[in-house]
């Protein structure tokens, strides 16, 4: 089965984010980036259709010439080949989903996949909605919240994850688009082989569709402080203070040990 | 017409908790634009439903009935609510942010070549147009929206963004229009099974009345051993973030968050837990949060009571030692 995986690259978790001086947008030159991890999952999920029953592995992602990594940490994992669609600016920033869906929907046209796999939001605009756009514009079926695939022939038969609990099997015809749930097996490191390997595959760069940055539905005006919605008491000093003040606290003030 | 259309959402023969909240951002929404309210109840027991949304104040309700709508399907809502939305010409068209809009408003939306606005955690009016907030990197920032396209335009209001709307007794008239949607049942590409459980609960966190839960911060599976010290120590049950279940460290059962249980016990300790708005949303109703974590900016300190900046693994043994004394 020949199965593309859209992936995003975004902020590394554990660096702050700071808003640029204007507050238009955040201040990107001091960031490390990493790959959204839904699509990783999204990427794992693809790697094991591919080595359960066989087929072609495509990574795709759009924006600026650092997602070259993200596309190259996805063929070291075992991914074919990758395409970048070489986008920088407010197109790639994914402030509207529909724009990156557009950009996505070209390439796909172009490989003809009987399935597009991607994580189920983004771990900074995180709309979650590009994978089903997406399906929407090309005129397939989508699955979303999907943690378990079975392809089949002509079709495939997901589990979708419900709310509280609760699951659901469903099946779609194919081509299709899921977005993939995180968790939906556990993700694999790249090994020094693969890594190796990676190197002599192919990433393709393409241009993205003309119009791309003038199809934007949504405008980001700017960013806003977040708000504290509690009147949160800081404790501070030295772990043992900290601690000695919470458990103080716990008891006399908020009653609760 | 000049209106707004709420999407309201049943679950299992009764509201879901969320259609409330978003028909109260509807209703809002409603009195800032002067633009009167409708609401729409697609599927099983929609008669019924539409008289108690009636209630709560809106004043006109439409019921959509048609037997491909007795099991959701994506395909099925697009078109039924396609159908609706093309026929009333709302302003605005809302709806609850759960795992159901998810699946089928943003295809909705690229029907009518628009874009959803997701999960939108409120609005505030700027030159007569509403100018909508969403989340953005992991609740770090807030972004400021605008629809550059005409109406119909679509949002979705995230869980606590409204308080949920009371209904407001039976002198409430409204209109309750019942419709069947044109829907060819041919057409519907996703066959769904039943719904099912993996396994009966064995854990009901939302009857702790403390927890001790743990995100990414822990590091390593064999660090849980800390938080579970700390839980026994506390007379607590252990919980944990989406990560540290998608890991297998922790079962199923023990997750709180938009994918797992919501809880409100009296106590409520995040150790390394960054505050994802998918886990706020199932613990912001507990007495009293208790935040430990490295990073000042994380936004679980937006809403707890006390916040403990530092390494939580200098402050739980010290926390340990602190509560045995």
């Amino acid at each position: 089965m020949k199965i593309l995986v859209a992936l995003k690259q975004v902020p590394a978790r554990d660096f702050p984010v700071e808003a640029d001086a204007a507050r238009a947008w955040i201040d990107e030159s001091a960031l490390n980036y990493e790959m959204n991890e839904p699509d990783a999952y999204a990427l794992e999920a693809a790697l094991r259709v591919k080595e359960s029953s066989g087929g072609e592995v495509i990574a795709l992602s759009a924006g600026p010439e650092r997602v070259q990594s993200a596309l190259r940490e996805a063929l070291a994992k075992g991914a074919d080949r990758a395409i970048h669609i070489c986008v920088d600016g407010e197109a790639a920033r994914g402030a509207d989903p529909a724009v990156t869906a557009g950009m996505l929907e070209a390439a796909v046209r172009e490989e003809q996949p009987q399935l597009v796999l991607t994580g189920l939001q983004s771990d900074d605009t995180g709309s979650g909605q590009t994978g089903v756009i997406l399906a929407a514009r090309l005129g397939w079926p989508h699955a979303t919240l999907v943690v378990a695939i079975e392809p089949g022939a002509d079709s495939v038969r997901v589990r979708r994850e419900l709310e509280a609990g609760w699951f659901q099997h469903v099946t779609l015809p194919l081509p299709a688009v899921l977005t993939i749930q995180s968790g939906i097996s556990r993700l694999r490191y790249a090994t020094l082989m693969g890594i190796k390997r990676a190197k002599t595959k192919e990433i393709r760069r393409v241009e993205p569709p003309a119009g791309t940055a003038e199809a934007a539905g949504l405008r980001l005006l700017g960013l806003a402080e977040p708000r504290r919605q509690k009147q949160t008491q800081f404790l501070e000093g030295p772990p043992a203070e900290q601690a000695a003040r919470l458990v103080e606290k716990l008891r006399f003030e908020a009653r609760v040990l | 017409m000049s209106r707004i259309l709420a999407v309201l959402e049943r679950q299992a023969g009764a509201w879901h908790k969320m259609s409330m909240e978003a028909l109260a951002g509807a209703l809002e929404l409603g009195r800032a634009t002067g633009l009167g309210v409708s609401a729409c109840v697609p599927g099983p027991g929609a008669g019924e439903a539409a008289a108690q949304a009636a209630a709560a104040g809106v004043d006109e309700v439409y019921a959509l009935e048609h037997e491909a709508l007795e099991s959701y399907t994506a395909d099925a809502w697009v078109e039924a609510l396609g159908g609706l939305v093309a026929e009333i010409q709302p302003v605005f068209v809302l709806f609850p942010h759960t795992y159901q809009t998810r699946d089928f408003a943003p295809a909705l939306a690229a029907r009518f070549r628009r874009t959803l606005m997701a999960d939108a955690t409120g609005f505030s009016m700027e030159g007569g147009a509403p100018v909508f907030e969403r989340l953005l990197f992991q609740g770090k920032h807030i972004g400021r929206f605008v629809f550059e396209t005409p109406a119909p335009n679509f949002v979705s209001f995230q869980a606590g963004a409204f308080r949920a709307a009371q209904p407001a007794g039976s002198s409430a008239t409204a209109q309750v229009i019942v419709k069947r949607p044109a829907l060819d049942p041919a057409l519907i590409r996703q066959r769904p099974e039943p719904p099912f459980r993996e396994a009966a609960q064995a854990v009901d966190l939302s009857a702790a009345e403390r927890i001790v839960a743990v995100g990414r911060g822990i590091q390593d599976e064999g660090n849980l051993e800390l938080a579970r010290q700390l839980a026994a120590a506390l007379g607590a049950e252990l919980a944990a973030s989406r990560p540290i279940i998608d890991n297998g460290w922790l079962p199923l059962d023990r997750q709180v968050g938009s994918s797992g249980q919501t809880v409100a016990p009296k106590l409520y300790i995040a150790l390394g837990i960054s505050g994802a708005i998918q886990h706020i949303v199932g613990m912001k109703g507990a007495g009293c949060i208790v935040a430990i974590n490295r990073d000042p900016k994380a936004p679980i300190f937006e809403i707890a009571d006390y916040a403990l900046v530092g390494d939580l693994f200098e402050i739980t043994p010290a926390l340990l030692d602190a509560l045995s004394s």
